[in-house]
């Protein structure tokens, strides 16, 4: 009797496999470990003045205008500063998903400036681990503004600058972003002999999403050299102000206290300062285009 | 005793082997907008099903962030804002073939299938019913089939603004092409 007791047994084994949830177990165990990568640390390729980790994916052409009014501490008859203005221009592109360049130009001592951005770790979580996405920038500056003594001999060379910033961010929550920007800034020629050609500076930003398609940014740069060997006062630049999104565009709007719109501008040259009201209403807006389509779309790279 | 172990041995097998389980780790789950402003092609290569021919069960499991488009911007606003791919990262099909009967997994041929299942999308789960196709070949068991869905009915939010962008109805198609588990 027990043997055929243990036969009947052994008969129901197979027929307990049959249940669906079995299935999706069997699906889970079947499903390949895929590498989740963090999107969308930031709305846009800027934090506000300066860079954010946020690339242009190959193809894709970024039309950005950025705009600073005056200081609002100008009085009603300059229309708290809504009557002057500074604009800067440029073409930023992905070349590939990693490798993103951009050119412009802006009205501050009529600049021209160029950079490369890459891509150099992602945010991951799920097969591979990766805490912060870590970008490096690169970038060169000219200012075509005629020279202030033509008299004496001036070289060309005294018009460039360069900078080079690492970034590093962390998606913290699907509401909150952080990022850190060492920067170095040289310029070749400054003021006098006291200013440094050498700058250092540690950029913090952070935006907190407040719906679907707008943030609250926040940027700040701090600048590490001593203020007291300098010809004029410079201050750290702060920024605060919204994200909001709109099928193609992003625009910035938000209170300033710099005027300068790249990163050697803002970083070495702020002359205004929060608690004497020098702050300015500025805005970036970004348009994409897609110009080159993915054949094989590149999701996940 | 041993030849008692012996036919009980051999009853296992051959009800194993009518509960044979096919996979596909590579199908294809792709859905279709067409409006006059705008073309809206989402394809998904990576999708694992589990087909199960006793009992005409059939699974599938499609990570949302694998739906690829020819376009970066759209990819990432269909995660970001649409799909909330960060809250939501799958999307699950449970069903079974309703006319089991009709199809002989033994001999190869082409057969019409109605499948019902529950469909799970943004983490809403809706009952829907589509009329596919199975194709059994050597080696496997191809289907495919196309139906449409409603993404209100997902609770996917498409703001008035665009709404004229994305068709009321999406068509999605599926095509698996199943091989045999190995074992069980």
């Amino acid at each position: 009797m027990r043997r055929l007791f243990l036969a009947f047994l052994f008969l129901l084994c197979p027929l307990a496999i049959f249940a669906q949830d079995d299935l999706m177990n069997l699906l889970d165990q079947n499903s390949p470990k895929q590498i989740n990568y963090t999107t969308a640390t930031f709305k846009s390729t800027r934090v506000m003045n300066g860079h954010s980790i946020e690339r242009m994916p190959a193809g894709q052409l970024d039309v950005r205008i950025s705009h600073r009014f005056g200081q609002i501490n100008t009085g009603g008859y300059n229309f708290y500063g809504l009557d002057q203005s500074n604009i800067h221009l440029s073409l930023e592109y992905g070349i590939t998903n990693w490798l993103m360049v951009g050119i412009g130009r802006g009205e501050y001592e009529k600049t021209f400036d160029g950079f490369t951005k890459f891509s150099i770790l992602r945010q991951s979580t799920g097969a591979k681990e990766m805490p912060v996405s870590v970008s490096v920038l690169t970038s060169a500056a000219m200012k075509t503004i005629k020279f202030q003594n033509p008299a004496v001999t001036n070289y060309f060379t005294s018009r460039l600058s360069y900078v080079a910033q690492v970034l590093v961010a962390r998606k913290i929550s699907e509401a909150l972003s952080v990022q850190l920007t060492p920067s170095y800034v040289h310029r070749n020629m400054v003021a006098t002999e006291l200013d440094p050609n050498d700058l250092f500076a540690m950029g913090a930003g952070a935006r907190l999403k407040l719906t679907k398609r707008t943030s609250l940014n926040a940027e700040y740069y701090y600048l590490v050299n001593p203020r007291t060997y300098m010809s004029q006062k410079v201050y750290n630049p702060l920024s605060i102000g919204f994200d909001i999104e709109t099928g193609g565009h992003v625009f910035q709007l938000f209170f300033t206290n710099s005027i300068g719109m790249i990163e050697k501008a803002f970083i070495g040259e702020t002359t205004g300062t929060w608690t004497k009201g020098d702050i300015r209403f500025g805005f970036n807006i970004s348009r994409v285009f897609t110009l080159k389509k993915h054949a094989n779309p590149a999701g996940n790279q | 005793m041993k030849r008692l172990i012996l036919f009980v041995f051999f009853l296992n097998i051959i009800i194993a082997l009518n509960a044979q389980k096919f996979i596909t780790k590579n199908g294809y789950i792709g859905f279709y907008s067409h409006t006059s402003v705008e073309e809206i092609k989402g394809d998904n290569n990576q999708v694992v099903g589990i087909l199960d021919t006793s009992t005409g069960e059939m699974v599938f499991q499609a990570l949302i962030k694998s739906f690829h488009f020819d376009r970066a911007l759209m990819e990432e606003h269909f995660n970001e804002n649409y799909m909330e791919s960060d809250k939501f990262p799958k999307s699950v099909f449970k069903g079974k073939i309703s006319n089991l009967s009709s199809v002989d997994f033994t001999k190869p041929g082409t057969y019409d299938v109605t499948v019902d299942g529950d469909l799970t999308i943004h983490d809403v789960t809706n009952k829907i019913s589509a009329k596919g196709s199975i194709e059994v070949v050597n080696g496997g068991i191809n289907a495919s089939s196309k139906f449409k869905i409603v993404p209100e009915d997902y609770k996917i939010i498409i703001p008035g603004v665009v709404r004229d962008k994305i068709d009321k109805n999406l068509e999605v198609t599926v095509t698996m092409k199943y091989t045999p588990i190995a074992g069980k």
